[in-house]
């Protein structure tokens, strides 16, 4: 008689549904898997070391390339961390711009997820939906920063610059011309928040077509339905948060319930799944879709109606005007202190976490009175996640390995940092 | 301060007692210290009697350099202000390896049912060979931080059931966050054409501060 052993298996890291590179040591009995071990830290680049060795505002980009599908959430639990040590007050506008983006963030974040767990389970019509509106949020972020990925857009104090006056458009070209060119350049005639009041019209609609494809497709739920199940006293003994969190029936958001900026003054409700599956961790996620955009039409409306600063007057944190620079003596000083040695913070410590579109993001700092960071330290959301990946796929066949990769929303950016 | 705060402290000084050795509230957040012998107990006592359900965070610090700027303007003002950097990496007496309170471990936890966190220290005792207690059996997300401060500080977790490097290299010497671990790390690595395989090799790089460390109290302006 044979001897019957179980068979290991190695799964990446180059592989098109690990999400990056994960190498994923799978022990199989015939398709089910026994026992997983994923490797990480092929993306460790070593971000918590490089920011000690940088001034504070030099690290914001680093910020970036963390969690590279949702960059200026990471930015914002950043900043946040060092204008509470630093005991910055951030103007209203400001705070607006930044909430406001944190939703499109999100929006960005979640498409990106679903594009890639669709086609990860074999609908690839959803992924190229996905990516005709994510052009469309990145557009913004090309707007305000001039890069469409890795903005830097949030400051200390603020953010970089206030909201621009037009928005680019399409030029007459070879392939865009004619109608076409008017179609593309039909909701560009006006300022960036015309821009993205237009898209949250349109939204809604979008992600109805994607509901449509998946919501009650009958290959979609056997590949989600009931697997992957997490009971919400697992979900917190693994450290879940954000949608993997809801997923499991806790209504746990960061916006609700320890508001930073002004989540406070914003109408919006959190979906909560039932049965903590990878269908309900579906249907959280595209629910807060629809909520970031109700979210982001509130905000575009503020920021119609109300001007402002978007950057704190302290000069210790914040550049002086050019024009300031050049006329007044206290002011150059300040903005050659700034951008040669940086702003020094004062000794203590704190946390500041965001409701990232991933879970909970947090940066712990230490300072110890200097112009860089002591001990930074990115709390990314992604990292429990993965460690559950073991006791979440155990006795799943392996093909269902993929959907819950795919549902835990892995980014290595992050996990890795 | 917020009175919630207030009440948090009061709470945690009832529950842990005499285990508490330190408690203090600074920019609306409670940090506290328990020594290393008897962290498992005050952790079951924080999880099961004052409703801290989760880890949020787990990680380590390394205080070897606290409080050292690179760049001392006083010092300089016969021969001018130069660019002379001093790097206190290098200089590694050896008292200075054996301090004691050099490693630190630092929770984040997590009520979701009161919305309310915590932070806990604990030092190892001996900074040579840093030991604690692993929190494993009561938080179970435990298992990748803890692997990730020992990879990266080489902070050792009793009872840890898989203690391997995590972030890291297979094969990697050293722990990068150490504060004497130089930030272009010891080796590199490049494809050797002629034997066919990638090699390691000590690195070619120096390392360079662009911007120097300073520290400037508020209290005492430098005088320029």
């Amino acid at each position: 008689m044979p001897e019957i052993r179980n068979y290991t298996l190695n799964f990446g890291p180059q592989h098109p549904s690990a999400h990056g590179v994960l190498r994923l040591v799978l022990e199989l009995d015939g398709e089910t898997v026994v026992r997983s071990d994923p490797h990480i830290g092929l993306l460790h680049r070593g971000t918590e070391k490089l920011a000690e060795f940088k001034p504070y505002n030099q690290s914001i980009g680093y910020m970036d390339r963390l969690d590279y599908v949702s960059m200026m959430s990471n930015e914002h639990a950043y900043v946040m961390a060092i204008e509470k040590m630093l005991g910055v007050e951030v103007p209203e506008r400001a705070q607006y711009i930044r909430v406001m983006f944190d939703e499109i963030t999100r929006i960005l974040n979640h498409l990106m997820w679903l594009g890639a767990h669709a086609l990860d389970i074999g609908a690839m019509t959803v992924f190229l939906y996905a990516f005709r509106e994510r052009e469309d949020l990145m557009d913004c972020y090309e707007a305000v920063s001039g890069a469409r990925m890795h903005a830097t857009y949030y400051r200390p104090g603020g953010v970089y610059r206030d909201l621009p006056e037009s928005m680019a458009k399409y030029e007459e070209s070879k392939w865009n011309s004619g109608k076409k060119l008017d179609k593309l350049n039909e909701t560009r005639e006006g300022t960036l928040l015309d821009f993205i009041e237009a898209f949250t019209e349109r939204f809604p609609g979008y992600v109805d077509e994607y509901e449509t494809l998946l919501t009650d497709n009958r290959i979609w739920k056997q590949r989600t339905v009931d697997i992957g199940i997490v009971p919400p006293e697992r979900a917190l003994q693994l450290g879940f948060t954000g949608p993997m969190l809801r997923g499991s029936g806790i209504a746990w958001d960061l916006r609700k319930k320890q508001p930073y900026e002004v989540y406070d003054k914003m109408d919006f409700d959190i979906p909560v799944g039932v049965t903590g599956d990878c269908y309900d961790r579906y249907l959280v996620r595209v629910a807060e879709m629809r909520e970031s955009n109700k979210i982001i039409k509130q905000c575009v409306k503020w920021l119609k109606e109300n001007d402002g600063p978007v950057m704190s007057s302290d000069n210790k944190v914040a550049p002086p005007s050019r024009e300031d620079a050049k006329s007044n003596m206290e002011a150059l000083i300040h903005h050659f202190k700034l951008f040669t040695e940086g702003y020094t913070v004062p000794e203590s410590e704190a946390y500041a976490a965001v409701e990232h579109p991933k879970g909970e993001f947090g940066i712990y700092m230490v300072s110890d009175g200097a112009n860089k960071p002591y001990r930074m330290r990115v709390r990314a959301p992604g990292f429990p996640h993965l460690a559950s990946l073991d006791e979440m796929v155990k006795g799943h066949m392996i093909a269902d390995v993929v959907s819950i990769i795919g549902t835990q929303d892995i980014v290595f950016g992050e996990i890795d940092r | 301060m917020k009175q919630s705060v207030l009440d948090l402290q009061q709470e945690v000084n009832q529950t842990l007692g005499a285990d508490l050795l330190s408690s203090e509230i600074a920019l609306d957040e409670l940090t506290i210290e328990v020594s290393v012998e008897k962290a498992l107990e005050a952790f079951t006592k924080l999880r099961d009697e004052l409703g801290f359900e989760q880890l949020i965070d787990l990680c380590g610090v390394d205080y070897l350099d606290y409080g050292q700027a690179n760049w001392e303007t006083m010092k300089a003002v016969n021969s001018g202000f130069s660019r002379g950097v001093f790097d206190f990496a290098e200089d590694e007496s050896d008292d200075e390896q054996q301090m004691e309170r050099r490693f630190a471990v630092v929770y984040h936890l997590l009520s979701i049912e009161h919305n309310r966190r915590v932070r806990v220290k604990v030092f190892p005792s001996e900074a040579a060979m840093p030991i604690v207690d692993s929190v494993i059996s009561i938080w179970n997300c435990a298992n990748w931080f803890e692997r990730e401060a020992f990879d990266m500080f080489g902070i050792i977790f009793k009872g840890h059931p898989d203690l391997r490097r995590i972030l890291t290299d297979y094969g990697f010497v050293g722990h990068p966050l150490r504060k004497d671990f130089p930030l272009t790390g010891h080796v590199e690595m490049r494809y050797d054409a002629e034997k066919g395989r990638v090699v390691y090799e000590p690195v070619s790089i120096e390392n360079r501060v662009n911007v120097p460390r300073v520290i400037r109290k508020k209290s005492s302006p430098q005088t320029v």
